[in-house]
């Protein structure tokens, strides 16, 4: 017994489960170049996430991930025309993420509800100042002046700066002696987890990573990714953006993979992985070394010129079924299959 | 016949080699893996092979041919017989070049007649599958993935006798990294070509070398 995509959206979207902490619903985001072209970057985008939940969403280069994590964090450019809805449920309240006022995103939401972890930690940090430095000036940004206690005299319940940046460190097993390094004296571990630090120092709900591995080595990776389940475990959501599938196997709960700014499948990622449904999620598990190194010919569409119907349909060795909506089976969906 | 280094002694600070008696060789049509942590030396091993980096002791050997020095010191056909692809495409290629001219960089160098560079940039770009309209474009409007397609094409323009592959794909996402090790070994079977593929994906060597070197940190 299959529900259309549709339903299902609406009555996830009417009726939230309680524990959403973020409600992505129907978004599609475009963006108008200076020379007239319209970016598709994303089109009728749905998910939730969960708190003590990693959602991995995987794709090519040009799929509309990182656009997605911008849209979240309220960070897309002027010129981005935005449809569809993100809700933050969180501490009590909910917000409309793309209707709420950029001095509300910076006031509350980013930092503080939602932290990001980005791409190549090494070239995110300043390079002039130490980690202590850089944390100390997240955790005095983000917290409120009354919270604040200096100085060795001060008893109580909120902790001085030092004593939070020597437990945002902590969290992220930095070496507090570390945090006296600049970024050029640090490995790409260290940066890495100097990065994580100051996505935490808001003690935020719902951590965005996005690429967080891009050209680290494989232990690398699964430090960050580690690190990332752990964040999950601890209550918080993790939405993890990358086209490393074997850091999202790692560490998932569920993989989304997206293509041309659509979303091709979703489910549980052991399932998803050992059982791909879409053509697109066969091939990209092929082209790993341990499925072959067998390329997906041809490449994915500019986003500027979008084929009509199914973006995938010239590289894809099936039948096409000229499904674009997810059906869903339980609790997995695909596009086409 | 063979690219061959033996007993590589380098370093970029007096007094502090990062590499002590290091070798490889790599024969016509093999692909040789060379695995290791970073920081072990890998690319520094690479860019001597390269002939990017003076050793400060060792040789290295092209088909039974000595290069001394590295880079322009050495005669241009010595040069040009080991093409290399780094693992960052955008800090590889001079920003105000359209990917067209990044290709036909090498046959420019080289003076290759221009119809002739014409053709070959043609068959190159229909190699690594890049599409026209993005050939016009310079590196900041293209996507890693491309940029790095345009990089393979320009390493492969002079039909280099070895490869040098330095972390080639590890930037890629699968599919584009599946697309150029495969276009790579289109040419190893095709005409022989030799690679260095460096790597600290110990599972990507596996599959794609014939043999896996590795480099441990000392």
């Amino acid at each position: 017994m299959t529900t259309s995509a549709h339903d299902q959206r609406h009555r996830a979207s009417d009726t939230p489960a309680p524990d959403v902490l973020v409600d992505v619903h129907r978004l599609s985001v475009r963006i108008r170049t200076p020379l007239g072209h319209v970016v598709h970057a994303l089109n009728d985008v749905s998910f939730g996430l969960r708190p003590g939940r990693v959602l991995a969403l995987v794709g090519e280069s040009g799929s509309g991930k990182s656009v997605l994590a911008a849209t979240i964090l309220g960070l897309l450019p002027a010129n981005a025309q935005v449809r569809g809805r993100i809700m933050l449920h969180d501490g009590g309240e909910s917000i409309d993420l793309l209707r709420a006022s950029e001095t509300r995103l910076a006031a509350k939401v980013r930092g503080r509800r939602i932290g990001l972890v980005p791409q190549s930690a090494s070239t995110h940090l300043t390079p002039v100042r130490t980690a202590r430095s850089q944390l100390e000036e997240a955790v005095r940004a983000l917290t409120p002046r009354g919270h604040r206690r200096f100085g060795a005299s001060s008893r109580g319940q909120s902790l001085t700066i030092t004593e939070r940046v020597r437990e945002l460190a902590g969290h992220v097993g930095l070496d507090p002696a570390d945090l006296a390094l600049y970024p050029h004296e640090m490995s790409g571990g260290m940066a890495q987890r100097v990065a994580t630090a100051l996505a935490l120092a808001g003690d935020p709900r719902v951590v965005v990573a996005d690429e967080p591995t891009a050209g680290l080595d494989r232990e690398l990776v699964h430090l960050t990714v580690d690190l990332l389940r752990a964040l999950a475990s601890e209550g918080r959501t993790v939405l993890l953006i990358t086209h490393d599938l074997g850091a999202a196997e790692r560490v998932a709960d569920d993989i989304a993979v997206m293509y041309a700014g659509r979303m091709l499948e979703f489910g549980p990622a052991t399932q998803l992985l050992s059982d791909s449904w879409h053509d697109y999620t066969r091939g990209l598990l092929r082209a790993l070394p341990a499925g072959g190194l067998v390329p997906i010919p041809g490449q994915p569409p500019s986003l500027t010129d979008l084929p009509p119907g199914c973006a995938f349909h010239r590289r894809c060795p099936g039948e096409c079924s000229g499904d674009l909506a997810l059906t869903w089976f339980g609790e997995r969906a695909v596009a086409c299959r | 016949m063979s690219l061959t280094a033996t007993q590589i002694t380098v370093g970029y600070r007096r007094g502090a080699p990062v590499l002590r008696q290091a070798g490889v060789i790599v024969g016509p049509g093999q692909v040789v893996g060379l695995a290791g942590p970073s920081g072990c030396g890998k690319s520094t091993l690479a860019r001597v092979l390269a002939m990017l980096l003076p050793a400060w002791s060792g040789e290295v050997w092209v088909d039974g041919v000595l290069a001394g020095g590295a880079r322009h010191r050495i005669p241009r056909q010595l040069r040009t017989a080991v093409g290399v692809v780094f693992q960052s495409p955008r800090r590889s290629v001079d920003p105000r070049f359209t990917l067209a001219d990044v290709i036909a960089e090498p046959l420019r160098a080289t003076h290759v007649p221009s119809s002739d560079a014409e053709a070959r940039v043609r068959e190159l770009v229909s190699r690594v599958e890049l599409t026209g309209d993005l050939l016009a474009r310079r590196p900041h409007e293209v996507s890693d993935g491309q940029l790095q397609r345009a990089c393979l094409a320009r390493a492969l323009a002079l039909r280099p006798r070895y490869l040098v592959c330095d972390e080639m794909t590890s930037m890629l996402d699968a599919s584009t990294a599946a697309a150029l090790v495969s276009e790579v070994r289109r040419e190893v079977s095709g005409r022989r070509m030799g690679v260095l593929a460096v790597s600290h994906d110990r599972e990507l060597l596996d599959v794609w070398a014939d043999d896996v070197v590795s480099l441990g940190s000392e």
